[in-house]
């Protein structure tokens, strides 16, 4: 549904997008992936026509859009800090899109209705942005892209201008209101967590270049490099290598293939256990435990506790 | 707009340029040829001569009276609007604004109707040997008013956007009202002011109406340049009236440069 | 874990006994005193004694004063004058602010800094400065000396930079993004203009144009060399006032001012109100 083909994209002496390719499966929730500067919005921005790449080649909906200003894309947008219409009603920011292409007012009308009431915001019609909390602005904001029913919906940091709750609340809301409306979605975020949650397909991005592409599952599971490992969960390094922290065993009695180390210090987190390690050379590792296996240890600091690196680490991983 | 046609672009830019060029530049480059026209001796002569000496000291002397005071009343003025709370205080905010709205005429009127013969203080003063209007005070006092609001338009915006926050530390770590005002308040809003004195003392030096009407016009005395200008040109001297416009005009542009200088410096500071 | 107590210090500042135990006077009192009594001192009593002898003489004097058909006339043209001219460059001055803000050329900060020449030219030099270029010895042969066209021109000149300079930072703060939106939503450059950046600017443009009219109705200097003062023709009512001043109809003079009295104190409370709409709808 959206091709991007050896986008290169330059601002100044920044390169933002370097001959990055991609296609986007028809009717998903892709989640684009990255630390800040990554190129993450630049790409986004270039498949909505906001921003006119370098180099590549850009198509919407088997369309060659490259060349297309925004208007023409059908695509809808939503903006991290909402681009609200201050000075109009909701209605009015909802029926926008609708209002310019001349829709016959019932029609307008039905639309509205049916919008406000599918992003929960039925009965405020008439009030003004300013007078709506941040979540509120954002489902106004994609109610408003929906309206002209777009092939696709791009979705810049939607989330990362709110509260942690309302965060979470809007995450799993997008990921229902994507099953009911089924449009490719792409969704920009730095938020690893968002979007393991949210998307069925990742794109991890790095210095204008594209990582890694996958199922988040896989991604996690069998990351293409140390990046894309240390990027998409948390990592311990033991003799050079990168290991999960709930990958390492430890037992309170010397076992096969298991070192002696000291309990530094212990972290509780609720659920979850952090236990900061220092290994006989000296190099200090963190692990992570359940809280039933971490009262199963008893563990506690200055202790000696035997430690195993999971086997699965001997495989060699490109740096 | 995303992107605008390079043609609407370059339309756009003309017509703005066009306009200021018909209204400001052009004129102002036609005074500036007419004047040097005979040469710039003949424009230094017209600028030293004893009127326009004496006429360039009076518009001196107003200034540097009327400024310094409008200044303090600007601070304390923006203090009272920004940190105060008292009755009335959103019609003191409306009033400041009054000499911005006045026409100068009327004002020369004000203060002849106060301190002129048959005014409020009029007879009083004059009895007593103090002559306001007709003489340098009225010019002085006209200058006060014109000038009012400069300052303290200018340094209320700053001291709102500062906060109260700076001066209550100063207030915890022991200093007196007057130390936090000059350690703390004074150096945050020095651009404000500045800029404000800029803008008054432009003001000052260019005001006319006001003063048409309360300085009697005495050559030599209760001239300031600007009624000089108006004087020479009267008497058919165009010349001599190209010159102390020139004068002023020069003036101006210093102001002008003073301003666009602060605005940069604030913003290479702040 | 064990934190350190914090060694102790050199004494409070304020210790008991030692400083003046000092209550802080509410903020500014001085200020507000100092401030009140200097801004009525220098402007609300003398203004209060134009008023008070407009009417010291009746009402029916006053009334006959502002309905001579010379007072009239020039009121009516000093209005109709400075409407003209405010909404002319209302128009002009949103235009030129736009293309201070949204292109980029050679020279652009120095034209920028030209716009506030109004403000800092006397209004004397100004009149002269339009009597050189459009007066009887024109170096391009257009003469609109003594002509109301003069009285607009001088007017335009000296209310140039009120729209403009209120437009300007409205639109740099502008949100870039709300035309972003509305351009993916399919709306033309046009449209975005119309629908979107226009009613945003309204209130500037409202309280800029209101701030040029309000000086326009006052203006004095640079019209009295330019416009000739012809009585029913090009004359002002601020030049209308300073005639009978001259001719010692004080009352006369009291009167006319006070109608531009009222009429800048309504402009100046409308701008307030329009400012005060303008600012509802950024309660983010």
């Amino acid at each position: 549904m959206i091709k991007v083909h050896a986008v290169t994209k330059r601002f100044g002496d920044f390169i933002a997008l370097d001959d990055v390719s991609l296609e986007v499966p028809d009717g998903s929730l892709t989640a684009l992936l990255g630390p800040s500067g990554s190129g993450k919005s630049t790409l986004l921005r270039v498949i909505a026509g906001l921003e006119a790449p370098d180099r590549g080649e850009v198509e919407v909906g088997g369309e060659h859009a490259t060349h297309l200003p925004p208007q023409e894309r059908d695509v809808g947008f939503v903006f991290q800090h909402y681009a609200a219409f201050k000075h109009m009603t909701v209605r009015d920011n909802v029926a926008f899109g609708l209002t310019i292409r001349k829709r016959p007012k019932d029609q307008i009308k039905a639309k509205v209705d049916e919008l406000l009431e599918l992003v929960g915001l039925a009965g405020f019609h008439s009030r003004y942005p300013g007078q709506l909390s941040g979540g509120q602005r954002q489902r106004m904001a994609l109610a408003r892209a929906l309206a002209i029913e777009p092939r696709v919906l791009l979705l810049d940091e939607p989330f990362g201008a709110l509260d942690a709750n309302v965060r979470a609340d809007l995450r799993a809301w997008l990921r229902r209101l994507h099953d009911e409306v089924h449009v490719t979605t792409v969704l920009v975020t730095h938020d690893q967590e968002e979007a393991m949650e949210v998307a069925e397909n990742l794109v991890v991005l790095r210095d204008g270049h594209i990582e890694q592409v996958g199922a988040p599952r896989e991604i996690y599971e069998r990351p293409a490099n140390e990046f894309v490992m240390g990027f998409i969960g948390p990592v311990s390094q033991v003799d050079g290598t990168l290991v999960r922290p709930h990958d390492i065993a430890l037992s309170d009695k010397p076992v096969d293939g298991a070192e002696k180390a000291t309990v530094q210090r212990v972290v509780h987190l609720g659920f979850e256990v952090r236990a900061e390690l220092i290994r006989g050379t000296g190099e200090s590792v963190v692990a992570q435990l359940t809280k039933s296996e971490a009262d199963a240890l008893d563990l506690r600091d200055g202790e000696t506790i035997w430690l195993r690196s999971p086997t699965r680490s001997a495989e060699p991983l490109s740096a | 707009m995303t992107s605008t046609s390079r043609a609407s672009r370059l339309t756009l830019r003309l017509i703005a340029l066009a306009y200021l060029a018909v209204l400001l530049v052009v004129p102002v480059g036609v005074v500036f040829y007419r004047t040097f026209e005979h040469g710039v001796i003949a424009v230094y002569d017209s600028i030293t001569t004893p009127a326009a000496i004496s006429a360039f000291f009076l518009t001196l002397e107003v200034t540097l009276i009327a400024v310094p005071l409008n200044a303090i009343f600007g601070v304390l003025a923006a203090i009272a609007l920004v940190r105060g709370r008292f009755p009335g205080k959103r019609l003191f905010d409306a009033l400041i604004d009054l000499p911005f709205a006045v026409s100068p005429i009327v004002v020369g009127l004000a203060l002849l109707l106060i301190y002129g013969r048959g005014g409020w203080l009029g007879d009083w003063l004059l009895d007593n040997g103090i002559q306001v209007v007709f003489s340098t005070p009225g010019i002085v006092l006209a200058t006060i008013f014109i000038t009012l609001p400069f300052v303290a338009r200018e340094v209320a915006p700053v001291l709102r956007e500062i906060g109260d926050e700076q001066e209550q530390a100063a207030a915890t770590l022991g200093a007196s009202a007057w130390q936090t005002f000059r350690r703390v308040t004074l150096p945050a809003i020095r651009w404000g002011l500045i800029y404000g004195v800029v803008l008054s003392t432009a003001r000052a030096i260019g005001e006319f109406g006001a003063v048409s009407v309360v300085s009697g016009k005495i050559g030599g005395e209760t001239e300031t340049l600007t009624l000089l200008v108006e004087k020479r040109f009267q008497n058919f001297d165009l010349a001599g009236a190209y010159a102390a416009s020139a004068l002023l005009a020069v003036i101006a542009f210093v102001t002008l440069a003073g301003m666009t200088l602060v605005n940069k410096r604030e913003e290479d500071t702040t | 874990m064990s934190v350190a107590a914090p060694a102790s210090g050199p004494s409070a500042p304020l210790s008991a006994g030692r400083a003046r135990r000092r209550r802080r006077a509410p903020a500014g009192s001085l200020a507000v005193g100092v401030s009140t009594l200097w801004l009525s001192l220098i402007v609300l009593i003398p203004l209060a004694a134009v008023v008070t002898r407009a009417f010291d003489a009746g009402l029916g004097e006053v009334w006959d004063s502002v309905t001579s058909r010379q007072a009239v006339s020039a009121l009516r043209f000093t209005l109709i004058v400075s409407l003209f001219v405010a909404a002319l460059n209302a128009a002009f001055g949103t235009l030129v602010a736009w293309v201070l803000v949204r292109d980029r050329f050679r020279g652009k900060s120095l034209v920028n800094a030209l716009i506030d020449l109004p403000f800092a030219l006397p209004t004397i030099v100004a009149g002269l400065t339009l009597l050189a270029l459009y007066g009887p010895s024109s170096p391009v042969g257009v003469n609109v000396a003594f002509t109301k066209v003069a009285v607009a021109m001088a007017l335009l000149f000296v209310t140039l930079p009120f729209v403009i300079r209120s437009v300007q930072p409205v639109l740099i703060e502008l949100d870039r993004e709300m035309e972003e939106a509305a351009a993916s939503l399919g709306a033309s450059n046009a449209t975005i203009f119309r629908r979107i950046i226009f009613p945003n600017l309204m209130p500037a443009i409202l309280s800029g144009a209101a701030l040029a009219f309000s000086r326009a109705v006052g203006e004095f200097g640079s019209i009295v060399l330019l416009s000739g003062n012809i009585p029913f023709d090009t004359q002002v009512a601020s030049v209308y006032a300073f005639k009978q001043i001259e001719s010692d109809n004080v009352n006369g003079a009291a009167a006319v001012s006070v109608v531009l009295l009222a009429l800048s104190l309504v402009v100046l409370l409308g701008i307030r109100s329009v400012e005060r709409w303008g600012a509802r709808d950024d309660q983010h």
